[in-house]
Formats: structure tokens, sequence, C-alpha cells
């Protein structure tokens, strides 16, 4: 019974969602919103692909990874191989880029993962920085000048790529794999203990979220002419990071507002990246003094609706007539 | 005592940290529906035999026996899928999760569905969840927690913290149940109800219990046989009674309790 609950309010969030996609597509198509609003449009929905993605690393499983733009690079400059130099569709390259930036958590998490707390966040920002290093020494991709991309990035590529992103991970934490997956953020021994394979839930989590910081990347890639090593910086890494500890670490919703809220905010700050950075430290320092659990906390947007709902439940399902 | 097999069988088992001998030379077996003390002073070296028994520490010499299969050197999340579970000395709760979510995490490693399927979302999603949901049910109800399936695991008063710990550990469907100091910081009575539960948990999942306890009329009145561990090493085994006029366990500890 409660699936059919969940049931009717996801269609309903899809159905929702697809509105939303008609009319600012409607909007695109009748060029009643200017270039400027449908590219920061289009940064939101890429900011959200990655601060939704790192959720699931940090918020969820607890591994304080801060080498995302790492990902974010390795997704850009793998799908920019694919459609500009290997001249291939680019819904190749999108899905390439995802793959090569999962092949690449899976490489850097099953040594990293290993490491906890400070060391891995260490380890991690030592890994966005090689890749960015790597990319600025390999010719073939342009070098420091960078590698010039078409513009293939559409608002539905975007919009997809977003839904596609925020029901994959949910249905993964709602599942008995992420349940998994927060025993080893809330206590990785006890964790242990109850027979979950911790290193494995890490590493899943970890590629899961490489994954869609690759389709982000190629996303990004495409909406941008041009793609250069300096894009991905430890300051970008820092950028998704501030979006996921902003919104509340465990909370996708929580990421979701904070990935909004901020991509506006430096869109309109855009001329003058200092005053950015210098209001991203108030608003964090402001944000750890009166709210340290971020936005959201660890709620959901969802748990305002279903406030008692969830305390029925289990007796009212019925059929319990379960054998021991 | 039969002679059967027994289910766990400890061979001259030790750690040395550095230096210290942390645990050194214990013999013990343990047979199927036994329930068996560990007794010992403070700083005896009781959990750090429950660490090298989950895995959470590799034995420096000697060897583990699960019915006869070797234990050494598994990590711990395999030992438990073995059946062995256990409880904490500190309580170590999922606090952020749901009490109910606390034992479907323990039931995990019995659950069919992959990753793949709980993203996609297909059939075997959802009968696997509901399943899972069905046992915890289950588990929660023997404990009583049922009532409180939707708090937060933070949130639930300090001995039912204790009772949920224990219906977690028995999620994992253990064939030999780990205690450590189950009744720490309970009050008489809920001691009582305590031990009687375990009674009862043992009978119905046919369980083997090794218990640590501080409470020694509780110990001697529950235990099958009790084990005593000082300064790392076996001192005694036996019967309570025994236990209680073991010159050697009087001398290290009882003394003053049992006389």
């Amino acid at each position: 019974m409660t699936n059919i609950k969940n049931a009717k309010g996801f269609w309903l969030s899809i159905l929702l969602a697809i509105v939303f996609f008609v009319v600012v597509q409607f909007l695109i198509n009748g060029a009643l919103i200017n270039d400027f609003y449908i590219n920061t449009l289009f940064f939101i929905g890429i900011n959200i692909i990655l601060a939704v993605s790192l959720h699931l690393i940090i918020g969820i499983t607890g591994q304080f990874s801060i080498g995302h733009a790492g990902f974010l690079a390795v997704g850009a400059y793998a799908s920019a191989i694919i459609s500009m130099k290997l001249e291939l569709p680019f819904a190749l390259a999108l899905v390439t880029g995802g793959i090569v930036a999962a092949v690449a958590g899976l490489i850097i998490g099953i040594p990293s993962l290993r490491l906890k707390g400070d060391y891995l966040a260490i380890a991690t920002l030592g890994f966005g920085e090689i890749v960015r290093i790597i990319f600025l020494n390999i010719d073939y991709v342009g070098g420091a000048s960078g590698m010039q991309v078409s513009h293939m990035t559409t608002w539905p590529w975007i919009f997809v790529s977003v839904l596609v992103t925020i029901i994959v991970i949910t249905n993964f934490t709602n599942s008995t794999h992420g349940r998994a997956c927060i025993s080893v953020r809330e206590d990785e021994t006890a964790a242990d203990a109850m027979g979950i394979n911790t290193t494995y839930y890490k590493v899943v989590a970890f590629v899961i979220g490489s994954f869609f910081a690759g389709i982000a990347g190629a996303l990004y890639a495409h909406n941008f002419y041009i793609i250069q090593p300096s894009n991905f910086g430890f300051l970008k890494s820092f950028d998704i990071l501030i979006f996921v500890v902003l919104g509340g670490l465990g909370s996708m919703s929580g990421a979701v507002i904070a990935a909004i809220l901020l991509t506006i905010i430096s869109t309109f700050l855009q001329d003058y990246p200092e005053t950015r950075m210098i209001i991203y430290s108030l608003v964090l320092i402001v944000m750890m003094l009166y709210r340290p659990q971020g936005l959201m906390g660890t709620k959901e947007i969802t748990s305002f609706f279903k406030k008692r709902k969830n305390v029925e439940g289990g007796p009212k399902d019925g059929n319990h007539h379960t054998v021991a | 005592m039969e002679t059967t097999t027994p289910l766990l069988k400890v061979d001259q088992v030790g750690i040395q940290f550095g230096g210290l001998k942390a645990v050194s030379g214990v013999n013990a077996e343990l047979f199927q529906g036994e329930l068996v003390g560990l007794i010992g002073p403070n700083g005896a070296g009781k959990t750090t035999f429950f660490n090298l028994l989950t895995g959470v520490y590799v034995p420096t010499e000697g060897q583990i026996l699960l019915n006869g299969e070797k234990l050494n050197k598994l990590p711990p999340f395999k030992i438990t899928r073995k059946g062995i579970s256990r409880t904490f000395q500190n309580i170590r709760l999922f606090s952020e999760l749901s009490v109910i979510d606390n034992v479907k995490v323990a039931y995990h490693s019995l659950a069919k569905h992959t990753a793949i399927s709980s993203i996609f979302r297909l059939p075997g999603h959802f009968s696997g969840e509901q399943v899972m949901d069905e046992k915890a049910i289950e588990f929660l109800k023997i404990f009583n927690l049922d009532g409180f399936k939707d708090e937060k695991a933070k949130n639930l008063p300090y001995g039912q913290q204790r009772r949920l710990e224990i219906a977690r550990a028995l999620a994992a469907n253990p064939r030999l149940l780990l205690l450590d100091e189950p009744a720490a910081g309970m009050n008489p009575h809920e001691t009582k109800e305590l031990m009687n539960l375990i009674a009862f948990i043992r009978e119905r999942f046919s369980l083997t219990v090794l218990l640590i306890e501080h409470d020694m009329p509780l110990v001697m009145g529950v235990c099958d046989r009790i084990y005593v561990l000082d300064h790392g090493q076996l001192i005694a085994q036996g019967t309570p009674e025994e236990i209680r006029n073991n010159p050697k366990v009087i001398e290290a500890y009882l003394g003053e309790e049992v006389s």
C-alpha cells in the first residue's frame, strides 16, 4: 500500500517536472526569455547534477571527498573527445563522459576509500589537481589553451539528465543499498559488524557519484564553447562541496535548493569574482554559526508533505502471516 | 557435556599490541544452544576477546573455528555472515536512521534484490523491500519496539536503545550472539526483563549466547557455564557453582562479592 502511495507522489512529481519542462521549452522556442536566463538555467541544471552526485558520496555515505571537479573534468574532456575529435553523436558523448568518469571513480575509489576523514579529503583533493595537471599537459586536448567544443547542450538534454540523476540517486538511497551506505556514514564499525561490506558500498557510492559528475561534465563542456583545465581547479570542487554542505549534509532537496540559490547568486555576481568568494565565505560562516546542520538538515522536502503519514505503515499494510 | 562438535572453538587465541599481550592463549568451546558467561575484572580483555571473535582484530596467535571453519583473517562483515553477531559495550546504533531501518540494515546481507533492481525500481526491489519490512517488524515486536519504528534511534530512551541493539544483532541471523554488557546502566527491573528476553530469543532462534556482564548475581543466575578472564588469560571455567568456589576467581575478582 505504501508503495502505491509513494508511486502516486512519484508520478505527480514527474508530471510537474514535465509541465515545467514544456513551459520552459515553449519559452525558449518562442524566444520569450533571453539567452542570459537560458544559460543560467543550464548552469543550474548542471550544478544540480553535481550537487546531487556529491550528496550521495558525502551526505549519504559520509565519505568526505573534495575532488569532485576532477570527475567533472574527466567527463568534460572524454565527451569532448568523442563529439569533437571522433565526431560521434552528442548522446554517445554524454554517456561516454559518465562512464569514463565512473571508471576514474572506481580506480581512485578502491585505494583511497580505505582512508578516513581528513586523509580521504586530502587524497581526493590531490586527485582533482592531478586530473587538472594531466589535461594541462596533453596536447591532444589543447593543453592550457583548452579545447574548442561546439554548443550542443540543449534544454531537453539538461532536463533529462537532471531528472535521471535525481531519480537514480533517490531510488538508490531509498533502498536497502542506500541504507547500507547510510549505516557506513553513521557508524562504520557497527555497519561492518552487521554484515555490511563497507568498502564495497563506499566504492559503489563513489562510482555512481562520479558517473553523474561525468554526465555533468559532458553537459558543461558542450555548453561552454571551450573547456580549459583551469575551469576544473579545486575552487570548482569547493563550489560543489558548498552546495552540499549549505543544503544540509544528508538532504538531497537541500543540495538541490542550495545549488539553485548559489548558482543564481554567482551568476549575478559574475563580473565581480572576488565579491562572489567573499559572499560565499560570509554565507558559510553565518550558516555554521546559526544553522550548522545546513538549510534542510537531513530532511527532504517531501517529508513536509507527509509529516504524520509515516507513523502508520506496518500494521495497516495487512498480511502479517510471515513464517518466522 | 555431550561430545558433539562445538559451535565455536577457540584454540590458543591471543593478540599482541606492540609489547602488550592483551589476550593470550585462550581456549574455549561453545556448544549449540548454550548460554555462556564471560567475566573478569576491568581491563581483563573481555571486549578484546569479542573483537577477536568478530574480526575487528586479527589474532596474532591461535585460531578460531566456527562449526569447524576457520575464521582467522576474515573481515568482520564476512564473519557476521557466517553467523556471529554482536552488540557493543557503548551502544553503537545508526543514530540518524529510524528504529526499523536499523534492523533492516542488519538484514541487508540476506536481501535478494540488487542495487540495479532498486535503481530502476524493478519488481524485485518491491518484493525484496517488503520482505525486509515484515522481517524487521517481526524482530521489533519481539523486543516490543514496534511502536517506535519510525522514531530516530538516537531519540529512544537508553534501555530501549540497548534492546534495539540486540534486535539489530538478531536480524543479522546469527547462530552465535555476542552480548557485550547488555544490562549496563539498566535498573534491576529492566535487567530482569532483559534476561527473560535473552532466554526467550535463545529458545526461539536456537541461539548460542556468549555474554559479558558485570552484574554477578545475574551472570550466576542465567549462565550454563562461565569463563573467567584476568590479565588476558583464562583463569577459570565451569558452572556458576564451580566459579563461585574457585579460589583463583575469588582472588582475582569475586572476593568481596561472593562472600
